[in-house]
């Protein structure tokens, strides 16, 4: 089986993040770049499944700039078989439809029986890259999932819907975004980051997958961003004995209650 | 020129296994009739068009489209998108509106794929100038606002729930069924549902006005009784970081925080929360942010309207009777 795991490139949810306030992109020195943590889940689902499977190559795919091999070599130590790196200048800004493009010839040029994403990444939170993908690969998805099992011809596995949950299956080729209910992503270990240093990492540019950034279809564009002023504390106090009667007193003050 | 007012703006409406009306319609059409004239789309299970066709017209659409078909609950969102694929041929909208769901994002993408439009996700705004439509969104936690448009096309846009306070007018909508043509493209099956067993009677966390979540600080499942008898108190949802929610006090979906729920209430409370800045960007919009942990140097401190240092245990016992106490 051949598994492409889509994996990010993001700021650190750890550190306060910021934005460039004149290009509106991600300032990149703000934070540490690090691998997106629904993505680890992602790759341990493939590496776990790789682990059973011995006839199973597990790619990490990535759209991002050129920290990325730094970052995917942390995929590669949990255990997935290589690395593509999809890196062009005209990806910086990209919106979903040209990332979703680039992310699909990507695929295509790997080759797939089953591709798994995290179902939402913490700086874009968008969420709806693993449906573009099946729609331009013309094959099923099955996303959010709170569970997954693999099999050689189909995947099912159960998500949240309003009022309840519903319990899917789709034959394979597929595309499968899973949620922060499947197992924690493991640590790599010694060998596995010795491992990950001869594994090899394809690097293409747009052009490789012929596409043209500058074609004439509709794009989203950022057109202004500011920053909200921080929130300051206010009033704090200690309880001596009132302050749930205190409390009481600010939120009927406020009305809000 | 055309007036504003009679733009059809493009509403998928979501319609639950029973045939109700997704909350999210009010919202949708609120922000659809904003930017021009909200018409619906509904793609409902066998005999339950109609009546949610009338139900959308209470929520502010002109104009329903409504087709129905069994598929719709045994394939998962070929059949939306299929259907809202034919709607917009119909109505030539100005733009598209979308809820920002699981199952939003889902049609979103793959519609905006098949009609080579651009895709604008979780706003919590839209406005038309002269230029066109502008979607507001906020990023980062809400630590920054971005406006976006698109460059031409039609915009496929999807609102966060909640996020947007507009509502539409009644209306006596003009209703038409329409034959959703399937395109038969290949789709994941829904194998089965089953329903949330306790349907509780509080409020859901997106888009609720009042929140009270409880962390670490609260201790155990069964200490978070308190929390939601504090919730119960205020006719608010009940939340919880994410250090609540791996310890096993409550399930996943009370998540408020990056990986979990957004919200943005009115009022927002937190007990026994450190308020990592990972909770934070999931709150930090609240209009009132009120904080009880024992720690004082809780960072959660830093962004609360009114802190209490103490023990939640006696703090909140006395503030729920006090609230009663003035309730009378």
């Amino acid at each position: 089986m051949k598994i492409v795991v889509l994996v990010k490139e993001v700021p650190d949810t750890y550190g306060e993040r910021r934005l460039n306030l004149e290009t509106g992109l991600a300032d990149r020195d703000a934070n540490d770049r690090v691998l997106d943590e629904i993505g680890e889940r992602a790759t341990e689902v493939a590496v776990s499944y790789a682990e059973s499977h011995p006839d199973t190559e597990v790619t990490v795919l990535t759209v991002g700039p050129e920290t990325v091999p730094t970052t995917l070599r942390k995929a590669l130590a949990m255990g997935a078989t290589n690395g593509f790196h999809v890196l062009d200048d005209a990806l910086r800004g990209a919106d979903l439809t040209l990332t979703a493009e680039a992310l699909a010839q990507a695929i295509e040029r790997i080759g797939f029986d089953l591709i798994i994403a995290g179902d939402i990444s913490t700086d874009g939170t968008a969420g709806v890259i693993p449906a573009m993908l099946a729609e331009r690969l013309g094959i099923a998805h099955a996303t959010s999932l709170n569970s997954l099992e693999i099999s050689d011809t189909e995947i099912a596995g159960e998500r949240e819907t309003s009022g309840g949950t519903i319990t899917l299956s789709a034959s394979l080729p597929a595309v499968v975004s899973i949620t922060e209910r499947l197992p924690d992503p493991r640590f790599p270990g010694f060998k596995g980051i010795i491992a990950a240093k001869k594994k090899s990492i394809d690097t293409v540019d747009l052009a490789d997958l012929g596409i043209d950034a500058d074609a004439d279809v509709p794009r989203s564009i950022m057109i202004a961003v500011s920053e909200k002023p921080a929130r300051s504390a206010g009033t704090k106090i200690v309880d001596e004995g009132t302050a749930g009667q205190q409390l009481a007193d600010y939120l009927v003050q406020n009305r809000l209650v | 020129m055309t007036e504003l007012a009679v733009v059809p703006v493009l509403v998928l409406l979501g319609i639950s296994p029973t045939g109700e009306l997704a909350t999210s319609a009010a919202e949708l059409l609120g922000a659809a009739a904003r930017i021009g004239t909200p018409v619906a789309v509904i793609i409902a299970g066998p005999g339950h068009g109609q009546d949610a066709a009338t139900a959308a017209g209470a929520a502010g659409a002109q104009r329903v489209l409504f087709a129905e078909t069994p598929d719709v609950n045994s394939v998962l969102t070929a059949q939306l998108v299929d259907g809202l694929v034919t709607a917009y041929g119909r109505v030539k909208p100005s733009a598209v509106l979308i809820s920002n769901t699981i199952e939003g994002r889902d049609v979103a993408g793959r519609f905006a794929v098949r009609t080579q439009n651009a895709l604008a996700v979780d706003a919590v705004g839209i406005d038309r100038d002269d230029g066109g439509i502008i979607v507001h969104h906020s990023v980062y936690g809400g630590g920054y606002e971005v406006d976006s448009a698109v460059t031409f096309g039609t915009p496929v846009v999807t609102i966060r729930e909640g996020g947007v306070e507009d509502r539409a007018a009644a209306a006596n909508p003009t209703i038409e069924s329409f034959e959703c043509v399937g395109t038969g493209l290949t789709a994941a099956k829904i194998v089965s549902f089953t329903p949330e067993q306790a349907k509780s009677s509080r409020p859901g966390l997106r888009g609720a006005t009042r929140v009270v979540s409880g962390g670490r600080g609260v201790g155990s499942a069964n200490d978070f009784a308190l929390v939601e008898q504090l919730a119960d108190v205020l006719g608010a949802a009940v939340g919880a970081s994410r250090v609540a929610v791996d310890s096993g006090y409550v399930p996943h979906s009370y998540q408020v925080g990056q990986t979990g729920v957004c919200v943005s209430p009115q009022l927002y409370i937190a007990l026994g929360i450190s308020g990592a800045i990972q909770h934070r960007a999931g709150m930090q919009t609240a209009g009132t942010i009120v904080a009880i942990n024992k720690d004082p140097e809780a960072l959660i401190f830093e962004i609360a309207d009114f802190g209490v240092v103490g023990d939640l245990f006696t703090v909140v016992p006395q503030l729920i009777s006090a609230l009663a106490a003035k309730k009378g």
